[in-house]
């Protein structure tokens, strides 16, 4: 834990070495520990009944915007008041004691909010998964016997590893071919051409899933095609197709991969386009006066240069796609055999009543994505290392 | 020669320009097919494809009334009002918890430092699907009891908030000059005053990404609104998620309000652009 304390660390050491007026052990000030914790005790109790309040008795504040506005000020300026508090009380204490805990103090409310939401409610889920069904009695590895014998769960294993092998590539690929065009093209040009293919960022899943189902939009046969895939497709002279329905080839979970695509290549692109113009000039220039192609200097040096952001940028999408859900949730449902994980944890929790397989199936999810964590780990490490 | 070259002197490359015309219409052209066709009335909506009344303006019946329609008897006026009472909140306040961290991380030294910090790095890609049951559990009625009120969702959002947070200023905290932090610290600041006074000033910027990001990623959640809000208290993604599963009723709701929830993520967007792509790539490149 200590093992591996960054450079930077040495800071404050120095400062503790200064020449202090006051004697360490000594400079307790009771009035300043009274003052914080009477403090703390009362901001808590005000935050907490406020904001329970705001759940209870919504009729009190008239209307909602007041409640967001009031919630806004009880929100920061109680956290202010929290954290003067909290820092008179820690300031109170003997110097020494104080200069340790400080640090604590400033962490504590945030990692308590982490705490809450986020790890104790892995743990709970793992437990959970052992449990029946509205977890009121162990029921041992049962949720996993039952998972695993189950087709639906291997077709949105299939389909979970389907889309991991295919959207975060084709992301990656198409965010660094726009990154390199719109690197070669002029200012202005290069501008509009991004905006253009990151604006889709600012688009809900569920807003995407609206646009697009209007592209994959089928009317029988006879009918005119308001869908732009079919105008397209019978133009060519093919038949109206249902496109959604189609599982031959898994055809409609690849349409649905095409969304999340095209919401995510203007993501990849911003990051790979400043990864690409970090590259130095010279290394690309001495390719060229070495006779290099514009493809070889492409491969041979842009992209070694640019590697950690690709991997960034996958790294990203991937762990995005693991927990595909909206848009598969809004325009299938998991039907025409396009069930991915997330959305049958969703039909086994809510719809079927299963918490404990649900829990199961979330717990698998969190086996899969801990060799991207431990990677992550580990590519944190070396770059604060190497800060 | 010089019709060739760009300003800069670079050559110019019919290639690109081609390629990223293309791309650029590609990924346009289906939000545009929504914006034209939510304008559309429904009987030509459901005659003919958006694209010809792109191409005979005047042959189409274009009117506003989805809007109208949308707002007042979808109630989306109210989902839209939900999800800015839901959203702001949600954004700002996880900035000031985490600012606090972010400091004690970047400018202190303390015992368990490391592992607190690789702490957030793993719940950074833990799947919020875990939250879900033992939330609402917790929240709801055999818990608090506040599961349906927006206080559990800005509780939630918060907490997700936090890690990416946290992260994102740390980094941009660990780029400060350490000079500034040691000179006030001389000049007797404690790490109270020097955190408000200085670091919080500085790291603006990083609180403006952070909060972009976040912002999006609030106004655009199904999953959270949809289980931690009751019916009137939702917003207008859920909404728009329940006009996309009545199929047929309602076809002309459904880009009106497609569009409606687009409008403000994508100013907010395009208005903080600039710190959106400072925190991308500050925040994950650097890692």
């Amino acid at each position: 834990m200590s093992t591996t304390a960054p450079p930077e660390v040495d800071e404050p050491t120095v400062d503790s070495s200064e020449p202090s007026p006051q004697d360490p052990a000594a400079g307790t000030q009771p009035v300043k520990i009274a003052i914080g914790v009477v403090g703390m005790v009362l901001t808590m109790w005000l935050m907490a009944n406020s904001f329970l309040a705001f759940a209870y008795y919504p009729q009190w504040f008239g209307n909602r915007i007041f409640i967001g506005l009031l919630a806004l000020v009880v929100g920061v300026g109680g956290a202010a008041v929290l954290f003067f508090f909290l820092n008179q009380f820690v300031e109170g204490l003997p110097r020494r004691l104080s200069e340790g805990l400080i640090p604590y103090a400033f962490l504590l409310p945030g990692f308590s909010l982490v705490v809450l939401v986020l790890i104790y409610p892995t743990i709970q889920t793992i437990h959970y998964s052992f449990a029946n069904a509205n977890s009121t009695e162990y029921v041992g590895l049962e949720n996993y016997r039952t998972i695993f014998g189950d087709d639906q769960f291997w077709l949105a294993i299939t389909n979970n590893v389907l889309w991991i092998m295919v959207v975060p590539a084709i992301t990656v690929a198409f965010g660094v071919v726009v990154a390199v065009l719109a690197d070669k093209l002029s200012a202005t040009g290069e501008k509009a051409a991004k905006g253009f293919i990151f604006l889709p960022m600012a688009i809900s899943f569920v807003g995407a899933s609206a646009i697009w189902g209007l592209v994959y939009a089928f009317n029988p046969a006879g009918q005119a095609q308001t869908g732009l895939l079919n105008a397209v497709f019978t133009a060519l002279g093919g038949e109206p197709q249902a496109w959604l329905n189609i599982s031959t080839g898994r055809l409609n979970s690849l349409l649905l991969m095409v969304i999340l695509i095209w919401l995510q290549v203007g993501f990849a692109m911003i990051l790979l386009s400043s990864a690409i113009k970090g590259v130095p000039e010279d290394t690309v220039e001495a390719a060229r006066i070495d006779g290099a192609s514009e493809v070889q200097i492409f491969w041979r040096v842009t992209v070694p240069q640019i590697k950690t952001t690709i991997i960034t940028v996958f790294i990203t999408v991937l762990i995005l796609v693991m927990k595909v859900f909206d848009i598969v949730y809004v325009l299938t449902n998991g039907r025409f055999r396009t069930e991915v994980i997330a959305n049958l944890f969703f039909k086994e929790i809510f719809a079927n009543g299963q918490a404990g397989q649900a829990a199961a199936i979330v717990v698998i999810l969190l086996v899969a994505i801990i060799p991207i964590l431990i990677y992550q780990v580990k590519s944190f490490r070396e770059q604060d290392l190497a800060r | 020669m010089n019709a060739g070259k760009l300003k800069d002197g670079r050559r110019r490359s019919p290639f690109s320009i081609a390629v990223m015309t293309v791309l650029a219409v590609l990924w346009t052209v289906p939000t545009l097919g929504l914006l034209v066709t939510s304008f559309r009335s429904r009987d030509d909506a459901a005659s003919s494809g958006w694209w010809t009344a792109v191409i005979n303006p005047f042959g189409t019946g274009w009117t506003s009334e989805n809007y109208v329609n949308v707002l007042e008897g979808a109630d989306m006026s109210s989902g839209l009002l939900n999800s800015l009472v839901v959203a702001i909140p949600a954004t700002i306040i996880p900035i000031m918890f985490a600012s606090f961290a972010a400091y004690a991380f970047t400018f202190m030294t303390f015992p368990l430092k490391d592992l607190l910090f690789i702490t957030i790095v793993i719940v950074l890609v833990i799947p919020i699907q875990v939250a879900f049951a033992p939330m609402l559990d917790l929240l709801g009625p055999n818990g608090l009891g506040i599961s349906g009120q927006f206080i559990a969702v800005w509780l939630l959002h918060t907490g997700f908030g936090m890690p990416l947070a946290i992260y994102t200023l740390r980094n941009y905290m660990s780029t400060l000059p350490l000079s500034v932090v040691e000179s006030a610290k001389v000049d007797g600041c404690t790490h109270y005053q020097t955190f408000w006074r200085l670091v919080a000033p500085m790291a603006l910027p990083a609180m403006a990404a952070f909060a972009t990001l976040q912002f999006l990623w609030v106004w655009n959640d199904l999953l959270i609104a949809k289980l931690f809000l009751t019916q009137g208290n939702t917003t207008i993604i859920v909404q728009l998620q329940q006009l996309l599963g009545t199929q047929g009723q309602g076809a002309e709701f459904l880009t009106a309000g497609a569009f409606l929830s687009i409008i403000v993520p994508m100013a907010v967007f395009l208005f903080l652009q600039r710190y959106f792509v400072r925190g991308l790539t500050s925040g994950a490149v650097k890692g």
